[in-house]
């Protein structure tokens, strides 16, 4: 059983490494009248900070119920470690390395904080139904180092306090760092975020971002949807912008910031900046 | 809940194995003459102790596979009947199976059928249950409901085949004349034997739920209700864990039916359609589906009223008597269901809780979660 | 090409894709197969020609009317509350009941034949349809907010209260309304060349008819039966719209008790009402539901009728006594590979 903490890797953004992380290659899905996502096409490079960016219904969470297995494309395929993951069912690209937060919360209702977390673990252990009514030693191991990781994680992040606490009683700001605690005791080579910061205020926000680069830097490669504009400015080195489906616009953010598609595709008007203040949080 | 360190669970193991083997004493003892029925006024007889243990061991299955995977199943009573009518047909006639009498008589065949079809249940809960488990919510719960009652019509028209020319389930009326449960010489026979090894499976069914349920499998399953989409993206194999449960769910109730047959020495249709799957139900949500404990605690219940209706009701509602009863059950099922969703076991827990009220305990902002 | 052009350009009409239809329509096709020639060799072993199918077909369509508008019910119910209502069966014996005690009370009183009959109809559907909205109030009402599961438990619980009183009023006696057309115990048989037809059928189908066609026109030109498929499309745009659920909850009830009595009434005297027929009637006017996807009248309809006409035959081909494990097979069958129904579009994929 593997600590829950890896050695650090070289974090770099598009550096000349061989193989991308994940690819995602001429991916397109129809859903009943329209076309979700139109062929698109993106890499994900181990130890980067990636974000997709986009109008409301753009596409890309469909993106991510693609890559983690809930839908499969209707064309294209979706590379993870040079394998190829569409189609298969979620929980087999999840034992894979690839763990995602959703867009609203989805914390298993009826249990608590920490054994959220434990949750989280399910993939590093394996005593079964057989284990568990005998109380055969296997399970009682894995109980107890479950345990205890799920209560490292959360000293981590500063839930330890409320380990014990039903999940869906948290404020919101500490369910959504909750689920990011769930997702990394999974240990995850890819980890996907769906708005992780949505509803945090400021100084939430902050903290996450200071969470997101710290996972990064111990190795997990990050992959998010946000609209929070200055969050994705300052944290992702590489953006890919998708509009109703469509990539336009792949490349490092100052890139991005003055691409006149993008403006265009945000406020359809190429003279306002995105980021004028009016224009901050889309 | 805090995994295998809660000792409030083995407690209420202990102090249950306690009050069955006081009153299983009780009976056989009879001291000055009394025993359970002369107690309770003929309102709970000793047949119903036995009785509630049987039932338990099928909705404590039953409990783990509702209340724990979530998944709702209104056919319940087809695990249950298949486990008595194998115990009932392969001692009554094992012959229609080339089985020699010398054995269909010995002392340990009965035993053998009973472990033969656990598995065999099992086995079959394994093969539906991947196609049913697919479906969700009401759709699942018209699935187990027609799987349910497909079986019991089986059960009633003797597989389908005319009872003139092969007889395996005997119909309507079912099987008669099943041997009694013996070890060796020792037959566990009278009632008040046989309900010790009725208690002490029904005692090893809750703590092998208990074990389960806080456990890993456990904390899957719960994840599973809570949302599957959520445990599918924590790589727990959804449907897997959801067969599991089922599968566990049948074995135990075939475990029940089993020793009904040898409790009642006949098998009949009766209880095993969808009027019974639905009582099974029932046991379960009034006990309270978010706890193993519901089980025991929901079938004692529903018994008790039915016994009182069945003893008292006369007197109460003037000549009416037993054909009251399913009126007062539905009443108090639909009045619980409205009050007391969550059964009598979550309802009860919280009332500590109500009396603690502790405010302003949590954070509300990020900050205050720094430890 | 600018965006706006770009999001024109991607709106396209839905369809399957050609693969998934044809592999839908190799399924069906492939069980009706199967399905046929099973029945073709079981009644050849009778020595059943084509005669005797077409009055197992006749039967069955009689029985299969009544499934159908059982199914309305349903559908009707689920469509405004997403609630499957169980109790649904207990409507359809209550009609019966109600209204073969009326009719005998009014018999003692020296009512004439006609009127008598007349009046315990309509009254027994009308008692039937309030005690549907007593229903709705006292036991869904308050627990509008709850589980699924619990309020399919609750719905249980009514039926089981139903048929309890149901025993104690009536006890376990089997009774008996006269045929509408004779208005008299026996009834006049109808003779279609060599096929033999009851003429309380053309009443069963007569009367189904007109009470779906009634019910079309309810739904769609007046402003309660608007509302209430407002109600069902969308519940929160129907609030907007000042429409009130919980009425609508409550009128929907209404009209499946009158529709369960219907369906009740128009059966006595073809069978023999009592106390517990409630049970299976209701289920597999429930699997008609699920046969129109539970949201399509319709469909629903077509599902009771071929659901009757199906059990019917099978049941004639093999033993009486099995008749009911068809009406199950096809739920199974239709949960298994048709869960949207036989007409039902596949479901769009749930929103994550």
């Amino acid at each position: 059983m593997t600590t829950a903490v890896r050695p650090a890797t070289a974090s770099a953004a598009a550096t000349a490494q061989a193989t991308p992380l994940l690819e995602v290659q001429g991916v397109s899905i129809v859903f009943g009248g329209l076309l979700a996502l139109n062929n698109v096409h993106t890499r994900v490079w181990p130890g980067q900070i990636k974000a997709i960016i986009g109008p409301n219904g753009a596409g890309k969470t469909t993106l991510f119920n693609i890559i983690t297995g809930i839908y499969s494309p209707t064309q294209g395929e979706v590379l993870f470690k040079g394998e190829p993951i569409q189609g298969l069912k979620p929980h087999l690209i999840a034992a894979r390395g690839i763990t995602r937060t959703f867009q609203t919360i989805r914390l298993f209702r009826g249990m608590t904080v920490l054994e959220n977390v434990m949750v989280g673990l399910h993939h590093h252990t394996r005593s079964g139904f057989l284990h568990a009514a005998l109380r055969l030693s296997l399970a009682r191991r894995e109980e107890r180092w479950m345990h205890a990781q799920a209560m490292q994680i959360l000293e981590r992040m500063g839930l330890a306090s409320m380990a014990d606490e039903e999940a869906i009683n948290l404020p919101f700001g500490l369910q959504r760092i909750l689920e990011v605690a769930r997702a990394l005791a999974t240990q995850p080579d890819l980890l996907i975020l769906d708005e992780p910061a949505s509803g945090l205020n400021e100084s939430e926000s902050r903290r996450l971002m200071d969470l997101l680069r710290s996972i990064r830097d111990e190795g997990t490669t990050i992959l998010l949807v946000e609209h929070d504009m200055e969050l994705v400015m300052e944290l992702a080195e590489e953006i890919l912008v998708l509009v109703y489906g469509t990539p336009i616009a792949e490349g490092p953010p100052d890139e991005i910031r003055s691409h006149p598609e993008v403006i265009a595709a945000y406020l359809g008007d190429e003279k306002l900046s995105a980021w004028s203040p009016i224009g901050r949080k889309m | 809940m805090r995994g295998f360190h809660s000792h409030r669970n083995e407690w209420g193991l202990l102090i249950l194995a306690l009050v069955v083997l006081l009153l299983g004493l009780f009976e056989i003892v009879q001291p000055g003459g009394r025993n359970v029925s002369s107690l309770t006024g003929n309102v709970i007889t000793f047949n119903t102790l036995v009785r509630i243990g049987i039932l338990t061991i099928v909705v404590v299955g039953l409990n783990v596979l509702m209340g724990y995977a979530g998944q709702v199943s209104l056919g319940q009573a087809a695990f249950y009947g298949l486990g008595a009518y194998i115990s009932g047909i392969l001692t009554t006639r094992a012959e229609l199976l080339g089985i020699p009498g010398s054995v269909e008589s010995s002392w340990w065949w009965p035993w053998l059928l009973m472990v033969l079809g656990m598995a065999f249940t099992g086995l079959f809960a394994f093969l539906v249950g991947r196609p049913i488990l697919r479906l969700k919510g009401h759709y699942l719960a018209m699935g187990t409901l027609g799987l349910g009652i497909m079986i019991y019509i089986l059960f009633r028209e003797n597989l389908g085949f005319r009872a003139s020319t092969i007889n395996i389930t005997g119909g309507f009326d079912g099987l008669v004349d099943i041997p009694r449960l013996r070890i060796g010489g020792f037959v566990l026979w009278p009632l008040s034997r046989y309900y010790f090894l009725v208690w002490l499976m029904a005692l090893l069914s809750i703590a092998l739920a208990l074990n389960v349920v806080h456990s890993r499998v456990g904390r899957a399953l719960r994840a599973i209700h809570g949302s599957e989409v959520a445990a599918e993206a924590m790589a727990v194999d959804t449907g897997d864990f959801k067969v599991r449960a089922l599968v566990f769910s049948a074995v135990l109730a075939s475990l029940a039916g089993s020793l009904y047959a040898h409790f009642q020495a006949a098998v009949s249709p009766g209880p095993f359609s969808f009027t019974g799957s639905l009582e099974l139900v029932v046991m379960a949500a009034v006990g309270g589906l978010r706890n193993v404990w519901g089980a025991p605690l929901g079938v004692t219940v529903i018994l008790v009223i039915e016994e009182f209706l069945r003893a008292r009701g006369h007197r109460i509602f003037a000549g009416i008597g037993s054909e009251a009863e399913p009126v007062v059950f539905g009443l108090i099922l639909i009045l619980i269901m409205i009050f007391l969703p969550d059964g009598l076991t979550t309802s009860l827990r919280r009332l500590p809780r109500l009396w603690q009220r502790r405010p302003g305990r949590l954070p509300t902002t990020s900050q205050e979660a720094r430890p | 090409m600018s965006v706006n052009a770009q999001a024109k350009q991607f709106l396209k009409k839905s369809r399957p894709t050609r693969q998934a239809r044809t592999r839908q329509m190799a399924l069906v096709a492939a069980t009706v197969v199967l399905l046929g020639s099973i029945i073709l060799y079981l009644g050849a072993q009778k020595q059943f020609g084509p005669l005797q199918y077409a009055q197992l077909i006749l039967d069955g369509l009689r029985g299969g009317t009544i499934y159908a508008l059982i199914a309305l019910g349903f559908v009707t119910v689920f469509n405004v509350t997403g609630i499957i209502n169980f109790a649904q069966g207990g409507f359809v014996m209550l009609g019966a009941m109600l209204a073969v005690t009326i009719h005998n009370g009014l018999a003692l009183a020296g009512w004439p034949a006609g009127p008598r009959l007349a009046v315990a109809i309509l009254a027994a559907v009308a008692a039937t349809t309030l005690i549907g909205v007593l229903v709705e109030r006292l036991t869904i009402y308050p627990a509008r907010n709850a589980e699924p599961l619990t309020l399919i438990i609750i719905t249980v619980g009514v039926y089981i209260v139903m048929q309890g009183v149901a025993l104690i009023v009536w006890g376990t006696d089997a009774y008996s309304l006269p045929a509408f057309t004779t208005l008299a115990m026996q009834d006049k048989t109808i003779r279609l060349g060599t096929l033999i037809v009851k003429a309380q059928s053309f009443w069963i189908w007569g009367v189904t008819g007109v009470t779906m066609a009634v019910l079309y026109a309810f739904f769609e030109r007046t402003m309660w039966g608007r509302a209430l498929r407002a109600c069902s499309v969308n519940r929160t745009a129907a609030r907007l719209m000042g429409i009130r659920p919980d009425r609508m909850s409550a009128l929907a009830f209404a009209l499946a008790a009158a529709m369960g009595a219907i369906g009740g009434v128009v059966l006595a005297p073809a069978t023999r009402p009592a106390y517990d027929m409630g049970l299976t009637l209701g289920l597999k006017g429930f699997v008609a539901a699920i046969m129109g996807g539970l949201l399509n009248p319709p469909a629903a309809v077509v599902g009771g009728i071929l659901l009757g006409v199906i059990e019917n035959v099978g049941a004639g081909v093999t033993r009486a006594g099995i008749k009911d494990i068809f009406a199950f097979i096809i739920l199974i069958w239709v949960l298994l590979f048709r869960p949207q129904g036989l007409f039902g579009r596949q479901q769009t994929v749930e929103k994550v």
